[in-house]
């Protein structure tokens, strides 16, 4: 962040570098603005940014367990209808992705359901970081982990991520996006387009984590983009259960040129098979998505 | 005014007198009947306050704490199961000096499944930090609630509430209770004005992560507070009695103990069995009585011990065990007062669980043994197979 700058989020916080996660947020936030309530689910993003006494959040912020900013999150925006005020303040619930597709799953779907003016952002880093870089519901196919490791019997993650997007907008939400901090201005467009519409909004923001993914800190952005451009991380809207955008891609690459620089994907790097079934779900995106321009 | 109600139906009134702006809450038996009859109330109109129906105790519990980190007043109430599903948040709620108030409607653990009473539900949150307040009848439910946020937001104490009440037995049970007026209870209980809340005029951040430099800071600040609240609950009472003209609440109440021999202490509805009783053996020339723990946590040990000081025989009798061990008030009270005053014989007894009934017979088998040989955990009323 260049010296002079006003920030929401504060720098000075103790995440690592290159952290794909401390960007996004500063991203979310500076985008809503100070009218702002955030409530966060425990993770990386809470545990580096509130370090009693220190903070880097310039917006009144709660943090309560691991499982339910969405509740917690609903509680706010139903104190702040019955004070009146609710229009003129955002309310944003985020979280890991383990924090949303696994342990939180219950209380979102809930906060969906319920239709609280809400928005609920999951910066999706692939695994739990923040315990050690264990399995979750949205770390990627084959990709190696202290819980998913490779070995004689294994090739690491054995399932594809779970779908979070559809299954947010199987709830009939108005507005679902996936997002990448690769892309900042379109993350920040997803964000305002977001906080207009009144209602449940769930975003999906990729972020990648040096320390999980094993790639070098100054690759965040590049290895970001290139999970859009093999077809691995689309970026889509989902308005009112309908596909409406897709970010088209230009010139598709391989996935390999995504899976290389990451030490989570070193031990299939040798075996073309496993590549090829990896390169298939990105060719499947592509193919569900209408990524082709 | 004095009417006839059901427990449950009296609570949701007492609920509505204190002007909660948001209400969450998942259903379980016994408490339905408290958020059934608060989610009319709001929606008939008589109060103006927002019914959040959650996916599950965890989130009713968690709603709860965001709207009242808004500074908010808020409530919420569950039994058995959706109790043990809360406490993650329960400890929680206590943890960031959040003030609340809830209903715990008394009901046993599974398994077995049981939806009848006794207090092993909320006896497992008894190192939350939440005060606990146990409810003898259903006037005393009435008049706790509205206490429970005075103490709760008392700037002092910081700590949420929970007032207990034995499902079914007070819950589902219709008695004469005198409902407070309105214009009283807003006399008796200001708004809540929280001091650290999430505001966009004075951003803060709540639920910070402590390291070991804090975090025993924290936990001390909240011991702290338990011992501020042993003062404030009493004097909270002191001022109810002053508005509404009748003592309710405050620590223990001593039932016919001056020159007892023999006292059973006990918390809840059994308490009404246990003084009726009392009043029969009295009769009959016996010097027997009852010692009623009003509030469980913070632990009134001062006034406990004062109470027993002269009494020879003590038993404790409970709806609650702390299974490989004996039931908790027992152990507590047991380490209290051995050695502090007259008292040579201290006898424990666990008693109607998961809804078993309790008879004026089993109290008295109770003042009966009471002489003989010391019981650390017997069992009353058991099928005799």
């Amino acid at each position: 962040m260049p010296i002079g700058v006003k920030t929401l989020f504060s720098p000075g916080h103790t995440a690592c570098a290159g952290c794909g996660q401390a960007i996004g947020a500063r991203l979310v936030l500076d985008t809503a603005g100070p009218n702002t309530i955030i409530a966060n689910n425990t993770g990386c993003l809470e545990v580096f940014s509130t370090k009693f006494p220190e903070t880097a959040w310039g917006v009144p912020w709660i943090h309560s367990l691991f499982e339910n900013a969405a509740a917690v999150a609903s509680g706010i925006e139903a104190a702040l209808k019955y004070l009146g005020i609710k229009d003129k303040i955002n309310v944003i619930a985020q979280a890991g992705d383990g924090g949303t597709a696994d342990i939180g799953l219950q209380a979102l779907s809930g906060m969906l359901e319920r239709g609280h003016d809400i928005l609920y952002v999951c910066y999706d880093n692939e695994a739990y970081m923040n315990t050690g870089i264990q399995r979750s519901g949205l770390t990627p196919f084959e990709s190696n982990t202290t819980t998913s490791p490779p070995g004689k019997e294994s090739l690491g993650n054995p399932r594809p991520k779970k779908p979070m997007p559809e299954i947010a907008a199987a709830h009939g939400i108005p507005y679902v996006a996936t997002a990448s901090v690769g892309y900042p201005q379109d993350l920040q467009k997803k964000v305002k387009k977001a906080l207009s519409i009144k209602g449940p909004k769930y975003l999906q923001v990729h972020v990648p984590c040096p320390l999980g993914w094993r790639h070098l800190s100054n690759l965040t952005f590049d290895i970001a983009k290139l999970a859009v451009e093999c077809g691995l991380y689309p970026l889509v809207e989902i308005e009112n259960g309908k596909l409406s955008q897709v970010r088209k891609l230009v010139k598709i690459k391989p996935v390999e040129e995504y899976l290389k620089p990451q030490g989570r994907f070193k031990h299939i790097m040798s075996l073309p098979e496993q590549i090829k079934a990896v390169q298939q779900i990105a060719d499947n995106n592509i193919e569900h998505y209408g990524l082709k321009s | 005014m004095k009417q006839f109600l059901e427990g449950s139906r009296a609570v949701a009134e007492a609920v509505k007198l204190c002007k909660p702006g948001v209400i969450s809450a998942y259903p379980i038996t016994p408490q339905t009947h408290i958020v059934e009859d608060l989610a009319q109330i709001i929606a008939d109109g008589e109060l103006k306050a927002e019914f959040v129906n959650v996916e599950s105790e965890h989130s009713a519990a968690s709603v709860v704490l965001g709207s009242a980190a808004c500074g908010v007043r808020s409530f919420t109430a569950t039994s058995s199961q959706g109790f043990l599903l809360m406490i993650e948040v329960l400890f929680n709620i206590a943890g960031m000096r959040i003030p609340l108030v809830m209903t715990c409607a008394n009901r046993a653990i599974s398994a077995p499944l049981s939806i009848w009473n006794d207090q092993q539900d909320s006896m497992t949150a008894r190192d939350s930090g939440w005060i606990q307040l146990y409810a003898e009848n259903n006037q005393e439910a009435v008049d706790f609630h509205i206490q429970a946020y005075k103490i709760s937001e008392n700037k002092d104490v910081m700590l949420p509430v929970m007032v207990c009440m034995d499902g079914f037995i007070l819950t589902h049970g219709a008695e004469v209770v005198d409902m407070p007026d309105a214009a009283e209870v807003d006399k008796f209980l200001p708004p809540f004005n929280l001091i650290d809340k999430l505001d966009i005029n004075s951003p803060k951040t709540l639920g910070a992560f402590a390291d070991p430099n804090y975090y025993m800071e924290a936990r001390y600040a909240m011991q702290a507070a338990n011992e501020n609240a042993l003062k404030v609950i009493p004097k909270v009472a002191d001022e109810f009695k002053q508005i509404f003209g009748r003592h309710s609440g405050g620590l223990v109440e001593a039932y016919k103990i001056d020159d007892a021999e023999q006292v059973i202490v006990a918390m809840g509805s059994i308490v009404g069995t246990i003084k009726e009783t009392v009043d029969e053996l009295r009769a009959q020339g016996k010097r027997v009585g009852v010692l009623k723990i009003i509030t469980y946590r913070p632990f009134p040990r001062n006034e406990i011990i004062r109470a027993l000081k002269d009494v020879p025989e003590v038993a404790v009798l409970e709806k609650a065990v702390s299974l490989g061990n004996t039931g908790p008030l027992y152990s507590e009270l047991r380490a209290d007062i051995l050695g502090k005053g007259k008292c040579s014989k201290i006898s424990g007894f666990i008693i109607g669980l998961g809804g078993r009934d309790i008879t004026k017979e089993s109290i008295k088998e109770v003042f009966g043994s009471l002489s003989k040989e010391e019981t650390a955990c017997k069992f009353i009323g058991l099928k005799e197979e």
